[in-house]
């Protein structure tokens, strides 16, 4: 056990010590400020600017950012779309894999568009190597960029008073590509590389196996075709850019995209980087960086809570291989707890850490298999989804989705001190709300009522292979909050490459993200017109401890609240079954 | 007793009008919770002709419940609109006390009757004469007297009045000091005031305040969320009875229940309530609001200007010592001070004769009693001097330049000693007088600004609840300083002129501060309306009241504390309530979810920690519990959540515990005890 939380403390350790300095870097890059990596990508920058006819000086009202932001999505979206349908004719394509199936292709265009990164597909047997790299790869970058991009023109809203723009969408794109993601993705992806990731342009490998097998029809089977790949490049881009699209279909349980313990911390640790970093750069960019700490604090308060009971629930076992008197208890020669769906080099420990780390942020990789997990083991990962991915979340998106719930805590605390509420100077008034609002209902609706109607109608019961009952609502449950909430992880179990899924799913996740971005660009918009209110002794503060609780006690209780009926009817109730 | 029997009654039949849905419709929350009932009301009638999906009992229990929410909600809006009004009716009545003398005719001679001053109206002609008070503002229009304006403009000395010329307006509530005046009304009084004042509190003409729309649509977001979450329950409730294999999906009238549970109805019900409670408790101290949104604003404001005269002062000088110079003694200097005093009837002169009197023991007189052929010379605006000539001696006391030019004029010299002393008090914010006989300067009578008792400590009170306090005064810059100083004001405006002032404000807005102000001069008009919180004086001028938003009956300018502190529970009582709500609903969830499921899972009995004895009996104590919880805290809505002045974090943390954990806590022994009773008296 001691060893259990010396891995959690190392990592956490090593995830708070990296905020400043990246938060940092990152806020003096949005500032427009001078950094060691300016006279490497500034050439670059001008020459991006050149080719498309941007002007760096041009500033956007919130319509314009919010616009830019859509149509450049859109294409982004239409374009992956056309590659996975022509890729047959395309290049790169050792295994001669045939377009992807129109639904199929429109879920995963809206998917990696979004930086959901859902996939109904399987990996190395649906994708080309022209498709991962320029399809996938290129929407990881976007899609991360995009979202940091929004949270750049909110917090905006908050610096600048009395004027209508918020920014350059163009330009926050590219700064943000071109000296966040692109460099950390760099250096990750040599690193993994030297663990033992794969990046080759080669088909399949053919290997023999040591123990001969047979297959259905009695054949003696004495090779196995191992699929290899590009998948260093693309893993380092899944894992920093919250995406979370493996390049194999298991994902970075699968040895040769996740071969070792130091390329697992890596891969976690990219996990929460960038959006722990972000509550930095944005205490910085706002003028006090212990307004950044403070939500930091909140984030990791609610990781850290959600982390123990998940460890506890797997560490814990299976009861029902406890009642078939299977020893689960830890010792020399085996960890534990219920290992069922993880792999056995990673453990207890490694794989409930980057359950909650993908699903806290809006991540959605996975090492272990959710659907296997304990009740309460996945009742926390689905939790810190609906929660809104808020806690760290996606980059950019989970402390603008955060920021919502901010102003919602500031307005309710505001008004219990008497005072018309404000936060970081700026007054909180109807249309902020209102904005706020939609940003943290949209996906508890979409979520919820996408479950309804899966689970009333046939298609959507039937894709619940083995496991009806609460395990099956929870399946259901757990792909709408993942899609809802743009995660991307799957509990797994639940047949959901089929048309049905495949678009209701896809319209989740694209009201989902964007119903979110337009309000906060909106709220963008409103909070930059305003004046600064000087700070005064009357002024809530909003960096206290005090504050922090008051702000986790408002997203625990509009996540439980919203949730708590559907919970108890599948995690809750199953647990209890289960005793 | 009969009248508070009266307003309950009254109110309890409001409450069955606002049933009415289109006035529903205005409260969404509400509103739903009419909805609700309906619908319960409607299976309860499918029950009874034996179609039901339950007991006839159960499904009418609910609907009643349902429907008693809707009326302790629309309950507590009644009382508070009743209360308001009865206010105000007692308002209109005290206000008839003053009393004018209504002319038949513009004539001295003319008869008049003696009338309540409400009754004026624009146009009429009235009389004034010495002593008595003028009523309301108007013209002059025959007839020249000394009018006292100082409880106006705070300058004591008095000034002429009389017909014709910019000397020809009067004020209401300043007092004829000599002669008398006929004066026409200009404007009506007060009751446009209160006519308007009664419409924010009569539901039907009130407009929300900002805050109150915004925390509205925070409502309506819980609401729509609450709604598809037990929308989305039936099918959930279907597939896990499909998939199970026992029980029978959740029924639509535990729904309803469950929705009306959740759905924030405590501080939806009781929010009309909370806000018509505020304007009120502004009429309960003489105040009255034109505009709710005005009230709300007050307690944001962040920035107090306060005149000094009045307000931070006693509004006249006094005496406090006597400074001789040369071989003069400060006997004899109080001896010819005094004498130069004794006709003259300011405040001043008044406090000099009474300082003498203390000091010295002189009474009325020199000390050999003589008072015979005393010639007294009144100030004048030429010599800006005052005194009194008799038998040889001719006293003179003034300003210090004004006396130096009259010895010179003499051809007579001024000790340089005399100098210093005058600048010294001069720096201590007090005003020398320069005290001269027979072209000798005697020595000087320090006049000092007496600040009023306990002004100090609520400034202090101010400064804790992050409210900036600035004087405003017609001095120069050094006396400011030392008012400011023994005041305990943050900064000062010293000279401050009309134009002055509303530069000042617009100033602080543009910083982002929340400006209120008290006036009620004309001139300070334009400052008013400029100000986010402007309070006139009811004694004020006709301009000065129409430009604000608040008038003060008692004409106290103190009282912009207290309209802060009113602003500020406002807002207190909604946030708190709203949090209490929303804390509600965690116990309720543990009330009715496992009764809810009890025939599909009947595992989730576990999270049935209260207990509570049946399905039936969970979800009735539920309801019940959200009925009682608005009758409860209509006393919280009507008074307000106290205020202390203990600065922003004290403040949430205090209100976050009684609140917040309260609201978390008590639901849950509330239910529990609604629960015993009810399966003491088998009633489920």
């Amino acid at each position: 056990m001691l060893f259990v939380f010396l891995q959690i403390g190392l990592y956490l350790g090593v995830l708070l010590l990296l905020v400043k300095p990246l938060g940092l870097y990152m806020a003096r890059i949005y500032g427009g400020e001078h950094t060691f990596m300016t006279p490497v990508m500034e050439p670059i920058e001008r020459l991006v600017y050149r080719a498309s006819g941007i002007k760096q000086s041009d500033e956007m009202d919130w319509k314009i950012y919010a616009v830019a932001v859509l149509l450049f999505n859109m294409a982004g979206l239409l374009l992956l779309f056309i590659i996975q349908r022509i890729q047959g004719f395309l290049p790169l394509n050792p295994q001669a894999l045939p377009a992807v199936a129109p639904d199929l292709a429109f879920n995963t265009a809206i998917s990696f568009a979004t930086n959901t990164n859902w996939q109904s597909y399987n990996g190395e047997t649906t994708m080309s190597y022209l498709t991962q790299m320029m399809g996938m790869t290129v929407q990881n970058f976007l899609s991360a960029a995009t979202g940091m991009a929004v949270l750049i023109a909110l917090i905006r809203g908050f610096t600048r008073h009395t004027i209508n723009t918020i920014g350059n969408f163009w330009v926050d794109m590219t700064r943000s590509v071109l000296y966040v993601l692109l460099p950390l993705s760099l250096v990750l992806s040599i690193v993994l590389v030297s663990q033992g990731v794969v990046q080759t342009f080669d088909g399949a490998q053919t290997v023999s196996l040591l123990q001969k097998t047979q297959d259905i029809n009695g054949q003696t089977i004495s090779e196995q075709a191992v699929a290899v790949g590009p998948a260093a490049s693309q893993i380092a881009i899944k894992q920093l850019g919250t995406n979370g699209g493996g390049f194999f279909n298991v994902n970075s349980a699968h040895p040769l995209e996740n071969p070792t313990p130091f390329s697992n911390f890596l891969e976690m640790l990219a996990i929460l980087l960038i959006p722990a970093a972000l509550c930095y750069t944005f205490g910085r960019m706002v003028g006090d960086t212990r307004q950044g700490w403070a939500i930091l604090a909140a984030m990791t308060l609610i990781f850290v809570a959600v982390l123990i009971v998940s460890v506890w629930a797997e560490q814990r076992g299976n009861p029902v291989l406890a009642s078939l008197y299977i020893d689960q208890s830890p010792g020399n020669l085996q960890p534990g707890g219920n290992m069922e769906g993880k792999e056995l080099r990673l453990g207890i420990a490694d794989s409930a850490l980057w359950a909650t780390a993908t699903t806290a942020a809006s991540n959605g990789s996975v090492n272990a298999m959710l659907d296997s997990f304990t009740p309460l083991g996945g009742l926390t990962a689905m939790w810190l989804m609906q929660l809104g991915e808020v806690v760290y979340g996606g980059v950019g998106s989970g402390l603008y989705g955060m920021l919502a719930f901010v102003i919602i805590a500031v307005f309710v605390a505001g008004l219990m001190i008497g005072r018309t509420p404000e936060y970081l100077g700026k007054k909180i008034e109807a249309f902020e709300m209102k904005m706020a609002s939609i940003m943290v209902l949209v996906p508890v609706l979409v979520v919820l009522l996408g479950t309804a109607i899966a689970v009333i109608i046939p298609e959507g019961k039937q894709a619940v292979f083995y496991n009806p009952g609460p395990h099956g609502f929870s399946e259901i449950l757990y792909a709408f909050s993942s899609a809802g909430n743009n995660n991307g992880s799957a509990f797994a179990g639940l047949a959901t490459n089929t048309l049905f899924y495949n678009i209701m799913l896809g319209f989740v996740m694209l009201i989902g993200r964007y119903w979110v971005i337009i309000p906060a660009l909106a709220i963008a918009g409103s909070l930059a017109r305003k004046k600064i209110i000087p700070v005064s002794s009357g002024t809530l503060p909003t960096h206290t401890m005090l504050f922090i609780t008051w702000l986790i006690t408002v997203i625990i209780i509009v996540g439980a609240l919203s949730f708590f009926p559907a919970l108890s009817l599948g995690p809750l109730v199953e647990h209890l079954m289960a005793k | 007793m009969s009248i508070r029997r009266g307003l309950y009654r009254k109110a309890i039949l409001d409450a069955l009008v606002k049933l009415n849905p289109l006035w529903m419709a205005r409260n969404p929350v509400m509103f739903v919770v009419e909805v609700s009932s309906v619908i319960a009301s409607a299976l309860w009638v499918q029950a009874l002709l034996g179609y039901g999906e339950a007991k006839a009992g159960f499904i009418g229990a609910i609907a009643f419940w349902l429907w008693l929410t809707v009326l302790f909600a629309n309950f507590s809006e009644a009382l508070a609109e009743g209360r308001g009004k009865a206010q105000a009716a007692a308002l209109r009545r005290a206000r008839q006390e003053t009393r004018a003398k209504k002319l038949s005719q513009a004539r001295y001679d003319a008869r008049y009757e003696v009338i309540p001053s409400n009754d004026l109206r624009q146009g009429d002609i009235f009389l004034v004469e010495t002593g008595d008070t003028i009523p309301v503002d108007g013209e002059v229009i025959e007839g020249i007297a000394s009018v006292d304006e100082s409880a106006v403009t705070g300058e004591s000395a008095p000034v002429i009045r009389e017909s014709g010329g910019d000397r020809s307006a009067v004020t209401g509530g300043t007092r004829v000091l000599s002669d008398w005046l006929i004066v026409r009304v200009t404007a009506n009084p007060g009751d446009g005031f209160l006519d308007h004042m009664i419409s924010l509190v009569e539901g039907a003409k009130r407009q929300k305040t900002p805050n109150e729309i915004a925390l509205n649509i925070l409502l309506a977001a819980f609401t729509i969320i609450f709604l598809v979450v037990c929308t989305a329950l039936l099918p959930y409730s279907i597939y896990s009875v499909e998939t199970n294999g026992q029980g029978i999906p959740i029924t639509v009238t535990v729904l309803v229940a469950l929705l009306v549970c959740l759905i924030p109805t405590t501080i939806g019900g009781l929010l009309p309530a909370i806000g018509i409670a505020g304007v009120d408790r502004l009429i309960r101290r003489n105040i009255i609001a034109l505009s709710g949104r005005a009230v709300e604003a007050s307690g944001d404001v962040d920035v107090l200007l306060l005149d000094k005269t009045g307000t931070i002062t006693l509004g006249n000088r006094q005496a406090v010592e006597f400074i001789p110079v040369g071989n003069v003694t400060d006997r004899e200097l109080a001896e010819i001070a005094q004498l130069a005093s004794l006709a003259d009837e300011t405040p001043e002169g008044r406090s000099i004769v009474l300082l003498a009197k203390e000091k010295y023991g002189l009474r009325g007189g020199t000390e050999d009693g003589q008072l015979s052929n005393m010639n007294y010379v009144p100030f004048s605006a030429q010599t800006r001097m005052s005194g009194v000539d008799m038998e040889g001696l001719s006293i003179r006391k003034g300003a210090a330049d004004a006396i130096t030019t009259y010895i010179e004029w003499l051809g007579k010299s001024v000790p340089p000693e005399l100098r210093t002393v005058v600048d010294g008090i001069a720096q201590r914010g007090g005003t020398p007088l320069v005290v001269s006989r027979n072209g000798e300067a005697l020595g000087v009578v320090y006049l000092k600004d007496v600040v009023k008792g306990g002004i100090l400590e609520r400034f202090m009170q101010m400064r804790k609840m992050g409210i900036k306090t600035v004087m405003i005064t017609g001095d120069n810059p050094l006396t400011a300083a030392a008012i400011a100083a023994e005041a305990g004001v943050d900064d000062f405006l010293a000279q401050a002129t009309p134009e002055a002032k509303l530069k000042l404000i617009r100033e602080f807005q543009a910083g982002g501060r929340l400006v209120a102000m008290t006036g009620d001069g004309t001139n300070d008009a334009p400052a008013l309306a400029q100000a986010d919180v402007a309070v006139a004086m009811h004694t004020g001028t006709q301009p000065a009241r129409e430009a604000a938003n608040m008038i003060d009956l008692d004409s106290n300018p103190t009282k912009l504390i207290e309209i802060v502190e009113i602003g500020k529970q406002l807002l207190m009582t909604r946030g708190s309530l709203t949090t209490f709500s929303i804390a509600n609903d965690v116990s309720k969830y543990f009330a009715i979810i496992p009764a809810a499921f009890a025939g599909t899972y009947p595992t989730l009995q576990a999270l049935n920690f209260m207990q509570l004895a049946t399905p039936e009996s969970a979800i009735m104590s539920a309801v019940i519990f959200n009925a009682i919880i608005i009758i409860l805290l209509i006393p919280v809505a009507l008074r307000g959540v106290p205020y202390q002045p203990v600065g922003a974090a004290k403040l949430l943390r205090n209100n976050l515990l009684t609140y917040g954990l309260g609201g978390l806590i008590v639901p849950f022994i509330g239910i529990k005890l609604i629960d015993m009773i009810l399966t003491t008296v088998k009633l489920v």
